[in-house]
């Protein structure tokens, strides 16, 4: 039992998913009673993924303390690196299949060129530029997924980090990084559409037949597994030696340099890592929001991975996986007009216009009076106390944890 | 034709006008070509034209202008020509020689002259002298502004004869550049032209690049039978940038030196026209998937003479290699052309280096706008340490505070001038209030500080757009704003701009001397470095934080003001800002104001230099500037002007 004493929240955790993800396949329409809607399920499945790159954003922030604001773009990687296949699979199909009906079989060539016009022609082109190299094979874009994010922390990280660059620096540094690859992908010549982005994701090529009903719970189970094994993965890392290092560095980056680790490897690898679990979050995302357009990427989004983490309770696994569900599930119920209007006599409340402000003042709010987050609610019932250091802070570092979140 | 009659006529003129003056009136010259005017026709009216406007009559020019206008009527009664008005059935009949009333008869005695488009052209062109020797400068510059928008080739002679007896100098040099500008256009002799192609050396004006394009364009043509005579700019490679292999084909094709094989779709087309079941040329049409398979069924039906021949080994290739291809001028005479290569060239130069001040200028208005928006950031970040992602949203209600004055107060000069204090008034107390309530309990947490102050400003921006609607706002500038100031035809710069690059000024003279000259400045200096040996020195490091905060919060929304005049006021427009305000501070050198103007002098001389490279595409400017800071970073961590010491806090 040693396995469950080094993760106390693990059974917890994974007996939560599981009754979570089969209730949901019984209440789907496909598999079961119909209570919830398929686009529900969807929004359930993207809420998932969420949770899931919200670790990785934990794993960075609240374990190694560097606010990343560029988690989003690696993310955004991801569903534009699968988009491509999606996009391309199934216009070919659909091209192959308009082509049948012609007196002569059309040639590959043929094909390809129809199938450039289809997919570019929004963009006055028909050319396939060069970063649709692989993208009629699934297995290379299923690798690029992983590696173009991977690849894109590691030198992002390796020049950041080598240079020392850190605290508020490396988040503006990092936002910086955001605006510019949103930036590029704005532009119609970057060769990924543009502003319009890729669209019609939700269809999976060859799948035509089976309804999105189904599709809409294969891709549910898909992003609970995946977040089963993120959850996994994270814990792993940060409990053993490796786990202790990385906190270390977050509350005293200059006295674990000086212990003789290698601060900007552990950084780096932990950088990088994320940026992989992001990348396959997206990956799974986006098949299911159906469209993905550069203003995803916009830096906007990835100060909102920051305050779903900080409303969780940074610093422990579950907390990001509460905090994506919490916010993302209560923004969708604000911004869908389900939720009732107040009326104040002189002036009628619309949560679709005041969500916003709504959620901006709770995130003040939790930032300075619940630095816990939601996640600290659990140390009520537990019973955890928190360090009473007088004031003095637990680590010189600007990521490190505050007197009234770190445990006793 | 007309030219040369006019010339004669000239001479003419200068030779027989006294004599002729005296004792004839217009009416006299009018009743001698009765006959061709009244016929009206294009080929027999041009010596009546000419005599009229040739007769030296004072009158003259109003008959051509009644004549042009169609208010020339002939009156049956004694066949003379008069200017007339029509009211109803009555028409009043006026003498050109005297203007007095003549008669007021009804219209059935009397014929209107109604001349065709072309007479009236030709009219016209000879109204052109009139008003080239016009008594008003301002008809003769008006007249010559027009002919150099839409000159013709009968314009030159008048124009010509009228620059002698010039007097306005600055008229004169008009005639002549526009003289100039006719005669590259227009005159039949080489050596004039040259003439004039040279006077336009190192010239910066739009109309003479206008002039001289025509006279460089030329096109591409199969060069094997060109005639001796012609006008060759180059040769050209077929498969170079300028002549695809493609093309060049195309060309040997329509001079006819080869044959044109039938293309992969007609190919296609003609396969699919001469199935027979199933089966085309013999083969299957199922197997036709690859080009080589369409090919060989195409040779079967091509054999057997159903379609054009193909030769499948034919490549466009090999039938261009070895042919000569140029590019000839339309313009026959080489000497002219090379002339207008040569002024062209310098011209070219010369409009290089004023482009080049005009970027600068351009980099410069961007640089004033990006210390604009950064300059309060340098007091709360720079000065303070404080991260403060709303800084973008105090911009942002600096401006819309100048959209409701606006409102309120009609006239544009007296809004923007209480803007400016109302908008400082505004921010500086959302500033404080930020600070006491938020920002107070988190000055050692820089990270959980740009957090919550990232919530307060996606709160504003939500609660500007739910009072102010998500449309763009203007925020219209005063009058005395309008406009640009203009050097030459090349390089010019808005008042506007030059108006935030003053502001920017200002606002640098009053941060320093708040810093430096001020009892506020001096205890926000002592408590950045030392709040404790500060507060021991009776300085209240509560009360100094909160106001330094409102003031760099009170200089974003002054910003503001001067932003939206320049860009419009939307909710969003804070966000445009944030991330380049900040990259404006980190490159300058946190703590340091002249840091932060070398850092907005660089980015934006930078963004504007990238995007001269590609001037279509600001985004890519943005983008590749981005990068260009992120590896800058690498390189000085700690900015252009980096703080040593203790001060730099490390």
């Amino acid at each position: 039992m040693d396995f469950l004493k080094k993760y106390p929240s693990l059974p917890a955790f994974i007996a939560t998913l599981l009754i979570f993800t089969l209730a949901v396949t019984f209440l789907s329409e496909a598999y079961g009673t119909g209570a919830i809607s398929t686009s529900f399920v969807k929004t359930l499945g993207k809420t998932l993924c969420l949770a899931l790159v919200a670790i990785s954003m934990d794993l960075v922030w609240g374990y190694t303390g560097i606010l990343s604001l560029g988690h989003f773009a690696f993310f955004g990687l991801g569903g534009y690196m699968i988009g491509m296949w999606l996009m391309f699979a199934r216009t070919k199909l659909i091209v192959v299949e308009s082509m049948a009906a012609a007196d002569i079989p059309a040639t590959a060539l043929e094909i390809k060129d129809a199938v450039g016009t289809q997919i570019f022609g929004v963009v006055g082109s028909s050319d396939f530029p060069l970063v649709w190299m692989f993208a009629h094979s699934f297995w290379a874009q299923i690798a690029l997924v992983v590696l173009v994010p991977g690849l894109l922390a590691l030198v992002f990280g390796w020049l950041a980090f080598r240079s020392r660059v850190t605290g508020v620096y490396l988040s503006i540094l990092t936002q910086a990084m955001t605006l510019a690859l949103s930036l590029y992908l704005f532009q119609n010549d970057s060769g990924l559409r543009g502003n319009n982005g890729l669209s019609g994701l939700q269809n999976l090529p060859g799948l035509d037949a089976v309804s999105q009903d189904a599709v809409s719970i294969w891709f549910f189970w898909a992003s609970a597994f995946a977040l089963l094994v993120t959850y996994l993965i994270a814990n792993f890392v940060v409990s053993g030696k490796f786990g202790s290092v990385i906190r270390g560095i977050r509350d005293d980056e200059a006295r674990v340099r000086f212990l003789g680790y290698s601060v900007e490897g552990f950084k780096l690898f932990v950088f990088v890592l994320t940026a992989i679990i992001a990348g396959i979050g997206g990956a799974l995302y986006y098949p299911q929001a159906g469209i993905i357009n550069p203003a995803e990427i916009a830096p906007i989004a990835s100060i909102y991975l920051a305050v779903w983490v900080a409303i969780g309770g940074r610093g422990r696994i579950y907390g990001a996986v509460i905090g994506a569900g919490v916010v993302s599930l209560v923004s969708t119920y604000f911004t869908g007009g389900q939720a009732p209007n107040i009326n104040l006599g002189f002036y009628t409340i619309k949560w679709v216009d005041w969500w916003q402000v709504l959620l901006g003042l709770s995130f003040v709010l939790v930032t300075l009076f619940a630095p816990k987050g939601i996640g600290g609610l659990f140390d009520l019932i537990s019973g955890r106390l928190s360090p009473d250091r007088k004031g003095a802070p637990l680590g010189p570092d600007q990521g490190s944890l505050r007197e009234e979140e770190a445990e006793q | 034709m007309i030219r040369r009659i006019l010339a004669a006529c000239l001479v003419f003129l200068t030779l027989a006008l006294t004599a002729q003056a005296q004792d004839r009136t217009i009416q006299d010259v009018l009743q001698e070509h009765a006959e061709a005017i009244v016929k009206s026709s294009r080929t027999t009216i041009g010596p009546a034209i000419e005599a009229v406007a040739n007769s030296g009559q004072p009158s003259a020019q109003t008959v051509l202008q009644k004549w042009q206008n169609k208010d020339m009527w002939q009156w049956s009664e004694n066949g003379f020509f008069y200017a007339a008005t029509v009211a109803g059935s009555d028409v009043t009949l006026t003498d050109f020689d005297t203007g007095e009333t003549v008669a007021i008869v009804s219209k059935g005695d009397v014929t209107q002259l109604k001349p065709n488009s072309g007479i009236r052209a030709m009219i016209g062109a000879a109204l052109v002298q009139f008003q080239l020797n016009d008594p008003d400068a301002e008809r003769r510059r008006e007249a010559l502004l027009a002919i150099q928008r839409d000159g013709e080739a009968s314009h030159l002679a008048p124009l010509r004869a009228s620059i002698e007896n010039e007097d306005n100098p600055e008229i004169k040099a008009l005639k002549e550049v526009t003289e100039r500008l006719l005669t590259i256009s227009f005159d039949k002799d080489d050596a004039r032209r040259i003439a004039a192609i040279k006077g336009f050396t190192s010239s910066l004006s739009l109309d003479a690049r206008a002039a001289l394009n025509p006279v460089l364009s030329a096109k591409l043509v199969y060069a094997e039978d060109l005639p001796e005579t012609a006008n060759i700019k180059r040769e050209i490679k077929p498969g170079s940038e300028a002549l695809s292999v493609r093309d060049a084909f195309a060309l040997m094709v329509s001079a006819g030196a080869a044959t044109a094989q039938p293309t992969i779709s007609e190919r296609k087309s003609a396969l699919s026209e001469h199935i027979v079941d199933g089966k085309v040329g013999g083969i299957p049409v199922t197997e036709l998937i690859s080009q080589e398979a369409r090919d060989h069924a195409y040779q079967a039906l091509a054999s057997e003479g159903f379609v054009a021949a193909f030769d499948p080994a034919f490549s466009m290739e090999a039938a261009v290699k070895g042919v000569r291809f140029a590019e000839v001028y339309d313009e026959p005479s080489a000497a002219v052309t090379d002339a207008a290569q040569e002024t062209l060239h310098t011209i070219n130069r010369a409009v290089g280096f004023n482009q080049f001040l005009d970027l600068s200028l351009d980099g410069l208005s961007l640089a004033s706008i990006y210390f604009l928006a950064a300059i309060g950031l340098a007091i709360t970040f720079g000065v303070m340490g404080v991260i403060n992602m709303a800084h973008g949203e105090f911009i942002m209600m600096g401006a819309y505070t100048g959209y409701v004055v606006q409102q309120i107060i009609p006239d544009y000069t007296v809004s923007i001038l209480v803007a400016i204090p109302m908008a400082f008034a505004l921010t500086f107390a959302a500033g404080v209030a930020m600070e006491r309530l938020i920002i107070r309990w988190l000055y050692n947490r820089p990270l959980e500080t740009l957090l919550a102050t990232f919530g307060v400003s996606i709160a504003l921006q939500q609660i500007a757009k739910n009072i102010f609607g998500t449309q763009a706002r203007p925020l219209t500038s005063p009058g005395w704003l309008d406009g640009a100031l203009v050097f030459n035809d090349v390089l010019a710069i808005s008042y506007i701009r030059i108006a935030i690059f003053v502001l920017a000024l200002v606002f640098l003279g009053i941060f320093l001397f708040i810093m430096k000259k001020t009892r506020l400045g001096l205890e926000t200096r002592a408590v950045t470095q030392n709040p404790r040996m500060a507060a021991s020195m009776g300085i209240n490091p509560d009360r100094v934080n909160m106001l330094t905060f409102g003031l760099g919060s009170g200089i974003a929304g002054v910003a503001g003001v001067a932003i939206g005049l320049y860009a419009k006021v939307t909710s969003e427009m804070g966000t445009d800002y944030i991330v380049q305000s900040f990259m404006t501070v980190v490159v300058g050198g946190v703590g340091n104001i002249w840091g932060t103007l070398l850092g907005a002098l660089g980015i934006g001389f930078l963004q504007k230099g990238i995007e001269w490279f590609n001037p279509s595409n600001t985004l890519a400017a943005q983008t590749y500037m981005i990068i260009f800071i992120i590896i800058f970073i690498q390189f000085r961590p700690k900015g252009i002007i980096a703080l040593k010491g203790r001060a730099a806090g490390d």
